[in-house]
């Protein structure tokens, strides 16, 4: 059951998008919920529903496990679509107690939630053909320029790419440790709230304690190793745009130009 | 003899319908009988830890049938918790499972859950604790204070304080040092000798299976490849080694001697063994 846990999942492969840099790549998300958020009438959605389904095909990655990543969404969507539904002023096609459907809550019901799925769609599309560690260390790269803000940049991707590496780890000791309790009687499926919470006594304590413990036990085998923070660090991948990057960015840009141009005719 | 638990073509395959389908265990048959202790081994990857954690419920077979007194033990699904307090499994590295406040309540766990109160809880504790070597002033302790060693033991306590039938212990000795291992090998001997209480002894070290088992069973490749008294195990040197295992390091003596010559028998697997072998040629007058 813990297992079914999509967060930040990667699927290795070897399409253009995945050798994209990881760099433009976050860029491009970032035009892409730009575009998203400019876009106002059907012709404007449907230039976004292109690009989307150009980069699905690009990326190779099924369509079914993006799909899948809506499903713990799911309930902010449909509240989304019923608020947007019944509760827009407008022109009134049906009133019953203190729902009012209007014209206009059909609009903007049906453009929200396309908006929020295309959203995640489009962000775990990056997820998906981008692993962590290239992922962070794009973040990293991008923010660099912060450092002379004196932010630890270098220190919170470093903390990042730790907490991505160690999601599989703590899934696994605490299906271990789970089992282990069961094996002892305890029970973590029945009985009341209260007694639910109490039963997860014997599961969290040794949880957070072996996390603790690898914590330790990382830094000290951090430390053999010399690592002494970000400063003079090299890298074994260095990041460079190729040329296929500049393309990439340039299709971004040309596409949020394109949306801005569509939102001032009302399109 | 009407085996205690019976493992009747038990297959276990992980992620069922997906490209990543595998199995972990394929149509295993074993018998385990009342009152034995069973020696379990095999190297990483050959099915053990999945095949004991049928034994009590913790997975549900996808093929097959685990029989607890020839009752299939999923026949009430809802029942599955009374099988866990009679088939008491002690996973690897158990020490890592303690959470409670002090020892005694920490071993206490199970037997609570199972509905002790009061002094037959205590009693229980006491007696478990007795069994693995802990002294009675550590019950107040908290089990963070203690050695590595010394968690084990309480973690195996909290086990044994359930009073299973069947007691299953996976890789207890797994990196303790020499003396420590000898002395918790001891410990569940004298355990197994004093309740006649059945127990299965999963490890990988053919050494410390010999000396202690009754009977071995070999896993490898997700199956039994062989099953009986150290004795045919160890007979059939050849299988062992294509499954990567060895014969126990005595074994390899003895093989040796008689190899150069020596008129000994090849089927000595415990130290002792060797001993009184080498006694019998030196009083026989046999060249040594």
């Amino acid at each position: 059951m813990l297992k079914d846990i999509t967060l930040g999942q990667y699927f290795p492969g070897n399409s253009v998008a995945h050798r994209l840099d990881p760099r433009t790549k976050l860029l491009m998300v970032v035009a892409y919920i730009v575009a998203l958020f400019s876009a106002v009438w059907v012709v404007s959605y449907g230039l976004m529903i292109l690009v989307l389904a150009g980069c699905i095909a690009v990326s190779r990655v099924p369509v079914k496990s993006l799909v899948r990543g809506l499903k713990p969404v799911l309930i902010i969507l449909v509240f989304t679509g019923v608020i947007n539904l019944f509760w827009t002023p407008g022109e009134s096609l049906w009133h019953w107690w203190v729902f009012n459907l209007t014209r206009e809550g059909i609009q903007r019901a049906i453009f929200m939630v396309l908006r929020i799925t295309m959203l995640i769609m489009g962000t775990f599309l990056m997820t998906y053909t981008t692993s962590p560690i290239r992922l962070t260390d794009g973040l990293e790269s991008l923010l660099g320029p912060l450092k002379k803000l004196h932010l630890p940049i270098h220190e919170l991707s470093m903390m990042m790419s730790i907490a991505l590496r160690f999601i599989p780890t703590l899934i696994e000791e605490t299906d271990k440790i789970m089992s282990a309790q069961k094996a002892r009687g305890a029970d973590f499926e029945s009985g009341s709230v209260l007694q639910r919470a109490r039963a997860m006594i014997p599961l969290l304590v040794p949880l957070f304690i072996s996390a603790f413990r690898r914590a330790d036990e990382l830094a000290v085998a951090m430390e053999c190793r010399c690592y002494h923070g970000g400063k003079g660090r090299t890298k074994l991948h260095v990041l460079r745009y190729q040329g296929i990057d500049y393309a990439a960015l340039f299709l971004s840009l040309v596409v949020v130009a394109a949306v801005f141009a569509l939102r001032r005719f009302g399109l | 003899m009407e085996p205690i638990i019976r493992v009747d073509h038990l297959t276990h395959t992980y992620g069922q319908g997906t490209p990543f389908c595998r199995s972990a265990v394929k149509d295993v048959c074993l018998d385990i009988y009342p009152g034995e202790l069973l020696g379990m081994i095999g190297h990483t990857g050959s099915g053990k830890s999945t095949l004991i954690q049928h034994l009590n419920g913790l997975l549900k077979p996808t093929g097959g049938k685990i029989l607890f007194h020839g009752r299939d033990i999923w026949a009430e699904p809802g029942r599955i918790r009374d099988i866990r307090f009679k088939v008491g499994l002690v996973f690897q590295y158990p020490e890592y499972q303690l959470f409670e406040e002090t020892v005694g309540k920490d071993i206490a766990f199970g037997p609570r859950n199972m509905g002790l109160e009061g002094d037959a809880l205590r009693e229980r504790v006491e007696e478990a604790a007795g069994f693995v070597g802990l002294s009675p002033d550590l019950l107040d302790k908290s089990p963070f204070e203690l050695s590595g060693g010394q968690k084990r033991r309480v973690a195996i306590a909290g086990v044994i304080a359930m009073m299973p039938e069947v007691l299953i212990l996976d890789e207890p000795s797994a990196g303790l040092d020499p003396a420590g291992r000898d002395s918790l090998l001891n410990n569940i001997r004298s355990y197994h000798a004093a309740t006649g209480s059945t127990v299965v002894l999963v490890s990988h070290s053919m050494d410390e299976v010999a000396e202690n088992a009754d009977r071995i069973a070999v896993l490898a490749d997700a199956g039994v490849v062989l099953c009986g008294t150290p004795r045919e195990v160890f007979s059939h040197g050849e299988t062992l080694e294509a499954v990567g295992l060895t014969v126990p390091q005595v074994t390899k003596v003895a093989m040796e001697l008689r190899r150069r010559g020596v008129a000994i028998d090849s089927a000595i697997y415990t130290v002792e063994d060797l001993r009184r072998a080498l006694d019998a040629l030196r009083e026989g007058g046999a060249p040594c």
